[in-house]
């Protein structure tokens, strides 16, 4: 029996999809997000979206702030999606993948991402993509905090037996 | 910028840009809960590469747009870099956002990713999201009126 020298072996335990794939759709989410910064001078975030959206259903003060971007906000989120659906036809599953993570996960998590991301001033793209290329200190605290509360979240929850 | 003066090739790029975001998300799998959570169990450490692979891109770019214009092409603002100031919102959103991230696997922009994908369950996620921003929104919307109220003539910020 041949034995992987031990670094391949730790690598192999560490990325056991390899790291290609990560690697290159993390350069793409990059690049998408800068060449708007190129063309515009706007550092795109996914999560504000949920707010600028519900200002066209709500008058309330905190939605109203965010009409004037929500018309390209829309679009972008647009894009995003029909991006991942292009995605889908070419090199994905085309459309074959749904998740097996059970809905009240999906649903209680959504709700506690919906009021995290817009108290916390960002996501994984506005603070992780966007902030952490800015260097912003702010958004590095951001990404440890949201970082290390998830990975006790996620740890627990699979401690409960909960799965997936 | 009012919607009635942008530039004709504005919403186009936004588009574009959209397109090879999502396509990056779907490509790379966050659009997949379950690859989220096998990261945060300590499972498969890729995420660390979609995550700093992204902002060493828009870091690089943060650093080339000034040289090479003034101003951003298309709407003449100036290129700034995103810098949002600290306070305890910071911390407390961090966490909430963290432990919701944590249950669910999936965060905003990798949400959308995966309706793209054909991953229709990932409704009830999207439906949270909004029901959250909501919420948060109500209160905060009832806070400033209620400190404005206070403060006299001061209105919201």
């Amino acid at each position: 029996m041949v034995v992987d020298p031990l670094p391949l072996q730790t690598f192999a335990e560490l990325f056991p999809n390899g790291v290609s794939r990560y690697a290159v759709g993390g350069l793409l989410v990059g690049l998408g997000a800068g060449i708007i910064y190129l063309g515009t001078g706007i550092s795109a975030g996914a999560s504000t979206f949920l707010e600028s959206t519900l200002s066209y259903v709500s008058d309330r003060s905190r939605f109203r702030r965010y009409v004037g971007s929500r018309d390209w906000r829309l679009v972008f989120t647009f894009g995003i999606v029909l991006g991942a659906a292009i995605y889908a036809a070419t090199l994905g599953d085309a459309w074959t993948y749904t998740t097996d993570v059970q809905v009240w996960r999906l649903f209680g998590g959504g709700i506690l991402v919906g009021i995290g991301t817009r108290i916390g001033k960002g996501c994984t793209s506005g603070h992780g993509v966007c902030g952490v290329g800015s260097a912003s200190r702010t958004s590095l605290v951001g990404v440890a905090t949201f970082l290390l509360v998830a990975i006790g979240v996620a740890q627990v929850v699979a401690a409960m037996g909960v799965s997936p | 910028m009012a919607a009635a003066n942008r530039h004709p090739a504005f919403m186009p790029l936004i588009l574009v840009g959209g397109l090879i975001f999502g396509f990056g998300l779907a490509y790379s799998h966050m659009a997949r809960p379950e690859v989220v959570l096998d990261f945060l169990q300590f499972e498969d450490f890729g995420l660390v590469f979609v995550m700093f692979g992204g902002a060493a891109v828009t870091g690089l770019t943060y650093l080339v747009a000034p040289r090479l214009f003034d101003r951003a092409p298309l709407t003449g603002d100036s290129f700034e870099r995103r810098l949002k100031s600290f306070d305890r919102n910071v911390l407390v959103g961090g966490a909430i956002f963290g432990a919701g991230w944590g249950l669910s696997g999936i965060c905003p922009g990798a949400a959308y990713a995966s309706l793209g994908v054909g991953n229709v369950t990932i409704l009830w996620a999207l439906a949270g999201m909004f029901v959250g921003a909501y919420l948060q929104g109500y209160w905060r919307s009832r806070d400033s009126a209620r400190d404005a109220a206070v403060a006299g003539t001061r209105g919201d910020d």
